[in-house]
């Protein structure tokens, strides 16, 4: 089985027929998809842009994180949740968009970096210059993420 | 009065068809204006989450308005000036929609919220800065911004779709709210 026939046989699910025949599932899921946005955006900034030393600069960046985490899982959850079935549904446009593989590669190397670089270094305080530097390379490696989703719908 | 001409007018001006045709300006706009979410959006529910009491809940009120608040008003600039160019370069069809229209007044409304949150709702924050849990009044506002820029973020996707276009056969209800011209009636 190739990847091609695997992503055929995705499109092909319950899910994905059924958003396909309806009008306005996919907008909906869409729209749900674009919530989460928001607050992945709100919760993945407070931290990075703390240590890059902007933004809640009165509170060590672990207790910021800390405090954002609980929230950064919801929206990674709601974006799951509500991406998956958007794929299921063009599995296959999917496929020949090289937006797509942006984003897959970019939310792989986000995800990576965030639960086993960035998360474990922050709570060990990893100082100002070597903090500054994780809050970049997030802030570049979510806004491809975001930006690449978006370009899926113009580059199909 | 309607503005229908005015944005004839406008859809009629050389650089409104020029974004409207372009390549890569037009996408490029919209994408800019969709991932400004994170930083807009974003901003905004964090420090909507504080004044629930749900999150950054040992932080004083103050400081989350302080520290993250210029990061709204700068998502707010770029909001606002990447939605502009987007009406310009679809001002017809952008005027008479009805999402377009319900996020309008969506946006009147949030804006309303703020002023009346920072006027009145914040009065006395003194008084309850720290607390964890701030008063009803300051939850309402919170609660009330946070559905209100939930709305405009849903609402300004759906202008996407044509469902309730004018060349469409809609109902009179639909061609009411949209300010569709009625070839008959013209």
């Amino acid at each position: 089985m190739n990847w091609l026939e695997v992503f055929d046989a995705l499109e092909r699910t319950a899910v994905g027929q059924t958003i396909r025949e309806s009008l306005w599932l996919f907008p909906a899921i869409e729209a749900v998809h674009l919530l989460g946005l928001g607050l992945l955006g709100g919760s993945l900034l407070v931290v990075d842009l703390r240590l890059l030393g902007l933004g809640l600069r009165g509170r060590a960046p672990h207790l910021v994180l800390a405090d954002a985490r609980p929230w950064f899982l919801a929206a990674l959850a709601t974006m799951f949740a509500t991406g998956i079935p958007l794929f299921l549904s063009e599995a296959i446009k999917c496929f020949y968009n090289y937006s797509f593989w942006v984003k897959m590669i970019g939310l792989t190397t986000g995800l990576v970096f965030t639960f086993a670089i960035k998360h474990p270094l922050v709570r060990r305080d990893p100082g100002r210059l070597l903090g500054a530097l994780l809050g970049l390379v997030s802030l570049g490696v979510w806004f491809t993420v975001a930006a690449a989703g978006r370009w899926i719908g113009f580059s199909g | 009065m309607s503005l229908l001409p005015f944005c004839e007018w406008l859809a009629s001006t050389r650089w409104s068809i020029a974004l409207h045709e372009s390549l890569w300006a037009y996408p490029i706009i919209e994408s800019t204006h969709v991932v400004t979410l994170l930083l807009f959006a974003g901003t905004v529910m964090m420090v909507d989450l504080r004044l629930l009491g749900v999150a950054f809940r040992d932080v004083p009120v103050s400081e989350m308005n302080a520290r993250l608040l210029p990061w709204t008003v700068a998502g707010a600039v770029i909001m606002v000036t990447t939605g502009l160019l987007l009406f310009y370069a679809i001002p017809v069809r952008t005027y008479q929609s009805v999402w377009f229209r319900i996020k309008v007044v969506f946006l009147v409304a949030a804006a309303i919220n703020v002023w009346f949150f920072h006027r009145r709702v914040q009065r006395d924050r003194e008084r309850w800065d720290t607390d964890p849990k701030p008063p009803l009044a300051a939850r309402v506002s919170a609660g009330v911004s946070l559905v209100l820029w939930s709305g405009i973020i849903v609402f300004g996707r759906m202008i996407a779709y044509n469902w309730f276009d004018c060349y469409r056969p809609q109902s009179d209800f639909v061609y009411w709210l949209a300010g569709c011209v009625v070839e008959a009636q013209a």
